[in-house]
């Protein structure tokens, strides 16, 4: 049982194998640049394991010893774990002593590929779930270890590499798009936080954008909601159940997120 | 280098792994299994993701001045090439690795 739903993950993970090791790699780059072994590396991607906060981490870690900014800091910039996690309430239910794992390991491209998923006919739900979420988290650490490596053996010029992290952004952006029943929720984020940058300052503006957006979605619920009345709320057992298609197999729009469509037509 | 002391390093990265996991676990302790989720914590559910990846884009251009040094073209070429790749292929790796080589070239041998 659980060897068929490790067969089955497997192809399912490859497109964040590609992502995370060259992700990994110019992380683990940046970080044996500043001095680290390693050693340090593997640590960061085992305890932490969040992509965009590694790379801030590495600021954090080479600036004073600050513990109250170094937690607020990552809580803002991963508060959108929050709404993976609400949106994964369902799903996660009965993964009973896989759960806390699920939890833990529940990043930006574990959360798209869960969303996007159909767990093949026959294949326990359970372990398929929990082997991608393993194998992306393994993709992530030798990633970063490869990168630290490499950077503390070959120096070379990585001025830039950190586009990674924005390039990762813009393709889930334009993979949300493209599954997207309505862009509004799309437009406000980038509107609302473009506004509050131009406002506030690149200090500053990460927390007004937040509660800008919260507001705004909260005022906009009556037309963004789904029209017949039923909840939006993506459920993953309904999407998994819906035409979605893997992302394994390069075309497929709606693995970047649920879309409501799967959440409703159950 | 840095100026934190190594068990200060690993002060930071424990308050960074803990804070992490907080964000995450969060929303399985204030909605317990069982328990009815609120419809308005729901529909925050459905549509806040669309709108944080909008907010994390923006993020990445922060630091971007559009009256000096570069003024971003680096930035707007490099994410044109990522977002006319990835509608065009699709494909994770030729985007993002694709778009980083882009923009490491035109940061350090154009600009």
């Amino acid at each position: 049982m659980k060897k068929k739903a490790l067969r089955a993950a497997l192809p399912c993970t490859l497109p964040v194998l590609m992502g995370y090791i060259f992700l990994g790699i110019a992380f683990g780059v940046l970080l044996a640049e500043k001095g680290f072994s390693p050693l340090w590396a593997f640590f960061m991607s085992v305890f932490i394991y969040a992509g965009s906060m590694q790379f801030v981490a590495i600021s954090l870690l080479t600036a004073a010893f600050s513990p109250l900014s170094t937690f607020l800091m990552t809580i803002m910039v991963n508060a959108r774990h929050l709404f993976y996690g609400l949106s994964m309430l369902t799903p996660f239910e009965k993964m009973g002593k896989l759960k806390p794992y699920m939890v833990f390991s529940l990043t930006d491209e574990t959360y798209s590929l869960l969303c996007g998923i159909k767990v093949p006919e026959g294949v326990d739900k359970k372990w398929f779930f929990f082997f991608i979420s393993l194998f992306d988290q393994l993709y992530w650490i030798a990633g970063s270890c490869i990168g630290a490596m490499a950077g503390n053996l070959i120096p070379f010029d990585s001025t830039g590499i950190d586009f990674a992290m924005t390039a990762l952004f813009l393709v889930i952006f334009v993979e949300q798009w493209e599954s997207a029943s309505t862009h509004l929720p799309a437009l406000l984020g980038i509107g609302i936080t473009l506004v509050c940058l131009l406002v506030f300052g690149a200090d500053n503006f990460l927390l007004f954008s937040m509660a800008g957006i919260l507001a705004a979605l909260l005022l906009l619920k009556k037309q963004l909601a789904a029209p017949d009345g039923s909840d939006t709320a993506p459920d993953n057992s309904g999407s998994a159940a819906g035409d979605v298609t893997s992302m394994a197999h390069g075309s497929s729009p709606e693995a970047a997120v649920s879309d409501k469509k799967g959440g409703t037509d159950r | 280098m840095t100026p934190q002391t190594t068990l200060q390093l690993i002060l930071t990265i424990a308050i960074i792994a803990f804070a992490t996991l907080l964000t995450r676990a969060l929303p399985f302790f204030l909605f317990p299994v069982g328990k009815e989720t609120p419809a308005v914590v729901r529909y925050l559910g459905s549509v806040l993701p669309f709108a944080v990846i909008g907010m994390l884009v923006i993020y990445c251009f922060k630091n971007i001045s559009i009256f000096s040094g570069s003024r971003g073209l680096p930035e707007l070429i490099a994410s044109a090439f990522v977002i006319l790749v990835h509608k065009w292929k699709h494909n994770l790796l030729l985007s993002i690795a694709g778009g980083t080589v882009v923009y490491m070239v035109l940061v350090q041998a154009v600009f």
